[in-house]
């Protein structure tokens, strides 16, 4: 007997009692998409490896004692997955309040704010004593600022300068439980670290704890406004690779240069002349 | 890979300290090294070369980091991050010797403040330390002279807290007759340093009898037998080593778990340092019996004389050909290795325990894939508690119905629970499973001092108090299952009726919070919060209501069971919930 292609290449599993059929190697956060429902995931990003951290992204697995990851945990036959229990809901709606507790999340994006709202999370039920990891904005050259108090620890930088994407490893997990922080070697500055400046991790990052100086200025100045922003593409010129470029602008002015995540090249990534190159040119950015 | 070395330089001890375990190096140049296939294969070294720097200098240095990096060809910040999970590894100045005092549930009951507020006005430097698993005798301390080596005192007091010792403590007394005894048989009765020795009471005739089932009948008998394992998770034994032995070897590992640091937890302290040989033993045949040619002994770093004895019987074993090549004649090669951990109870959690092994930082990761499929190095990989593998042993030795004649029909053979606190006699104790919790207060002489119980600790900081009403219940897994309770690791922490739990609770959630690896988000910032609640509780500056405080410890709790991503976080308010539900005095209520 031959197995049909189906056989071999699909799984079946249900999401909320609906029945899925998602190919082999799917997670069950790929079958809950299928099933047309979207979870919040905060460490795991759609170019990278689940680091598989955060736990926002938990779902009920029937049979199982805990809650399971649903980005990282994959799809067997036959599972039956519920993402809208007590229980589920429970858990995504602590994890947001001990993370906004902890961290300045007010430059995560409007997605974050949503999710927190959705699940009626309320970071501020641990008391204004609460320990956080509010630290002083490291700012170390003219380039990009690591503002750690933001910080959620997902990961996703160091992966992003180690093995998924620059192979460069200037940064690290330092320390443990909750003195745990992002860090070079003994937290020498950037430029004195293996740092190439390659602003991949700022690409990845999904607070806003890494960011272009110009972005972080503009925003401890109140002048920076996405409304005003406009998105031109281009093809960065520097080198024959031919990576895309998003030039964001904003009265005119270069504010910010990023690469498509979808683009399956770069998948987001740049070199130091594409991401910084036109600060170069001049600090302000002109176009 | 690019990497950049570090602009200091090592200092001649650190470079000797490192050329020492790693072989000399081409004259170290200060430049960038580019790490082959086989400088990465080295990065399994990187544990032991910090412990290296550590021991020789009392510290990580810059200069060191570089130099180890280069050597290994780990970046930096790698190495840094590594560096810094471990709490016996320094990175700040060197320092000369430190004294390590336990503060955790059982010493701070007996003497761990005094000690502190002593070594504050001494000239040593000191440090405050999780259960240093001395615990019948406590309070305990360990010291580390960089250069000289590490050694264990208990119990000490004001006067000999001072006085730095390397002698090898005796390990605990055994209180039992020899009739009762099968684990502890040979502890304190033969010399645990000599082959001769263990081979004249018996020893190494279970491997004989081992290689005479062959692999299949082992793991039979294992199955026959219902032996589970001791390590907390209660697993099957013979599923493991089955699972283990049809995966594709060689390249296959087995693992000895000796990390044992649950507070209140020291029976595998005593194996490993009264009968180091029957742990080899033990592990020669999982490696027969699985196919695998190469085991590792992983030993918490506050065990210097297990460690050590360990290491002799190492050596002792291989030169008596067995271990090695054809071990025994037999037609199988096993080697055995020996790593000591630096600091970090959650390296006891086995897929930490492998990162650890690999030389990353020791973070657990989700489970599947299990490690018999993708363990150690990604190959598969069975991974035991020191006592599962002396109680495997016993069945190869006296066979599987022998064995399961011990114990209930749930939960076979013996057990060993580690007694401490408020009892007249601590200490390890060997009984069948089905014991009561009762008999084994009695065993240990009964509260101290004649007075009333106060509250029993089961399983340690991980596990579940309970009160005077289970003394009735028969210790096995299904029985501590159904009442609510846990075996977990086997401690039993006895408090007696004057005990004041506020700070008991405190110093169990500090533990969670120091001991987290700072992975996941319920556990790393949950274990903070749930310390947060319960020192307001005691300073009576709730937010809002008591009830209030409950409400938030319970959704605290809930979440680090629910989705943290390994047992530190699922049991982390496992306790603290019990003493409230029992409403033991001084517990928030
Ligand atoms: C936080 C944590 C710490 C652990 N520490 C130990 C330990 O020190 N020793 C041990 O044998 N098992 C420990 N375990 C259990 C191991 O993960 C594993 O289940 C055990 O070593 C398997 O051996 P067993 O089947 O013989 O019990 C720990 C588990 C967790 C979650
Ligand atoms: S800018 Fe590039 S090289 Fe520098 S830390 Fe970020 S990812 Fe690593
Ligand atoms: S800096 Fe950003 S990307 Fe890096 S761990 Fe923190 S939140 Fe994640
Ligand atoms: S539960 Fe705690 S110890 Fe376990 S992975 Fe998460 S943070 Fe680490
Ligand atoms: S998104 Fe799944 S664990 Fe973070
Ligand atoms: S040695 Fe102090 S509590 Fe165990």
């Amino acid at each position: 007997m031959t197995m049909t292609e189906r056989e071999i290449s699909t799984i079946t599993a249900q999401v909320n009692g609906e029945v899925v059929e998602v190919p082999d190697g799917s997670t069950i956060l790929d079958a809950c998409r299928q099933a047309g429902l979207d979870l919040p995931t905060l460490c795991y990003g759609p170019t990278m490896t689940a680091a598989n951290a955060c736990r926002v992204c938990v779902v009920e697995l029937e049979g199982s004692r805990t809650l399971v990851p649903s980005c990282s945990r994959k799809l067997e036959e036959g599972m039956d997955i519920r993402t809208g229990t007590e229980r589920a809901e429970h858990s995504r709606r602590l994890v947001m309040e001990l993370l906004g507790s902890a961290s300045e999340l007010d430059r995560s994006g409007d997605q974050l704010d949503s999710w927190i709202e959705d699940a009626g999370a309320e970071p501020s039920r641990f008391g204004p004593k609460a320990a956080t990891v509010a630290a002083q904005p490291k700012i170390e050259d003219d380039l990009y600022v690591r503002d750690y108090g933001r910080c959620i620890l997902c990961y996703r930088c160091v992966d992003a300068c180690g093995v998924e994407h620059q192979n460069t490893f200037a940064i690290t997990v330092a320390g443990r439980g909750f003195e745990a922080h992002i860090s070079t070697e003994f937290d020498v500055a950037l430029p004195d670290s293996a740092c190439v400046y390659c602003g991949n991790c700022i690409a990845v990052c999904p607070t806003g704890a890494l960011v272009g100086k110009v972005e972080f200025d503009m925003r401890e100045d109140d002048t920076w406004d996405e409304s005003r922003q406009g998105v031109t593409r281009t093809v960065c010129a520097y080198c024959g690779v031919g990576c895309n470029l998003d030039l964001h602008t904003q009265d005119g002015k270069i504010v910010n240069v990023t690469s498509p995540h979808d683009h399956d090249v770069t998948l987001g990534n740049l070199c130091i002349k594409g991401r910084f190159g036109w600060s170069y040119v001049s600090s302000a950015g002109d176009v | 890979m690019d990497l950049r070395a570090l602009l200091d330089r090592p200092t001649d001890a650190e470079r000797l300290a490192v050329d020492d375990l790693l072989g000399p190096s081409e004259e170290f140049n200060g430049r960038v090294a580019y790490g082959g296939h086989e400088a990465r294969a080295r990065r399994q070294l990187l544990l032991p070369a910090l412990h290296a720097c550590q021991d020789a200098v009392g510290s990580i240095s810059r200069g060191a980091l570089g130099y180890i990096s280069e050597r290994l060809t780990v970046p930096p910040a790698e190495l840094y991050g590594v560096a810094t999970f471990y709490s016996l590894f320094n990175t700040d100045e060197a320092r000369g010797t430190t004294v390590h005092v336990c503060d955790d549930i059982v010493c701070s009951q007996y003497g761990a403040k005094g000690l502190l507020q002593t070594l504050e006005g001494s000239e040593l430097s000191w440090e405050a330390s999780p259960c240093l698993g001395q615990c019948e005798r406590a309070p305990a301390v360990m010291f580390h002279s960089p250069g000289e080596g590490y050694g264990n005192a208990a119990p000490v007091d004001s006067d000999t807290v001072g006085n730095v010792v390397f002698d090898e403590l005796p390990h605990g007394v055994v209180h039992q007759d020899q009739s009762q005894l099968r684990l502890l048989r040979r502890i304190g009765r033969i010399d645990p340093t000599s082959l001769e020795a263990y081979r004249g009471s018996g020893g190494y005739q279970t491997l004989t009898r081992a290689i005479e089932l062959g692999p299949d009948g082992v793991i039979s008998a294992l199955d026959e037998s219902g032996l589970k394992g001791r390590g907390g998770a209660a697993f099957p034994i013979g599923i493991k080593w089955r699972g283990v032995a049809d995966a594709p070897g060689p390249d296959k590992y087995v693992i000895a778990n000796g990390d044992e640091s649950e507070p209140g937890t020291f029976k595998d302290r005593l194996l490993m340092e009264g009968d180091p040989f029957a742990v080899i033993e033990a592990m020669t045949i999982y490696g027969f019996a699985t196919g695998s040619t190469k085991g590792y002994i992983y030993v918490r770093g506050e065990y210097p004389t297990a460690e050590k004895r360990l290491r002799d019987a190492i050596v002792m074993a291989s030169e008596a050909g067995l271990l090695g090549t054809r071990v025994a004649n037999a037609g199988f090669d096993f080697d055995l290795e020996v790593r000591r951990g630096a600091g970090a109870y959650i390296c006891g959690e086995e897929t930490a325990l492998f990162a650890s092994i690999e030389g990353y930082r020791g973070e657990p990761r989700q489970k599947p894939p299990f490690p018999t499929q993708h363990g150690v190095f990604g190959r598969p990989t069975g991974i035991n508690n020191i006592e599962t593998l002396l109680a495997a042993l016993e069945v190869i030795e006296g066979g599987a119905g022998e064995f399961a004649r011990v114990g209930t029909e749930q939960s076979t053979g013996p057990k060993l629970f580690c007694v401490s606190g408020a009892v007249e006699k601590p200490g390890v104790f060997e009984v069948p499973f089905g014991t009561t919790l009762g008999e084994i207060l009695a065993l240990a002489g009964g509260v101290r001092g004649g007075r009333g119980l106060g509250a029993v600790l089961l399983g340690g900081a991980a596990g579940v108090f309970v009160d005077f009403s289970f003394l009735d219940m028969p210790l096995t897994f299904e029985d501590t299952r159904e009442a609510g309770a846990t075996l977990g690791s086997g401690a039993v922490i006895v408090f007696d009726e004057n005990c004041d739990f506020g700070p008991v609770l405190r110093r169990i959630a500090r533990f969670f919070e120091e001991e987290s690896c700072g992975q996941c988000v319920p556990c790393r910032i949950g274990t903070v919060r749930q310390s947060e609640a319960l020192a307001r509780l005691n300073d009576g500056e709730t937010l809002g209501t008591v009830a209030d405080e409950l409400e938030r410890l319970d959704d605290l709790a809930r979440v680090m069971t629910d989705a943290s991503i390994c047992g530190l976080g699922q049991t982390a308010a496992s306790a603290i919930q019990s003493a409230i539900r029992l409403q033991l005095r001084g517990a928030p209520a």
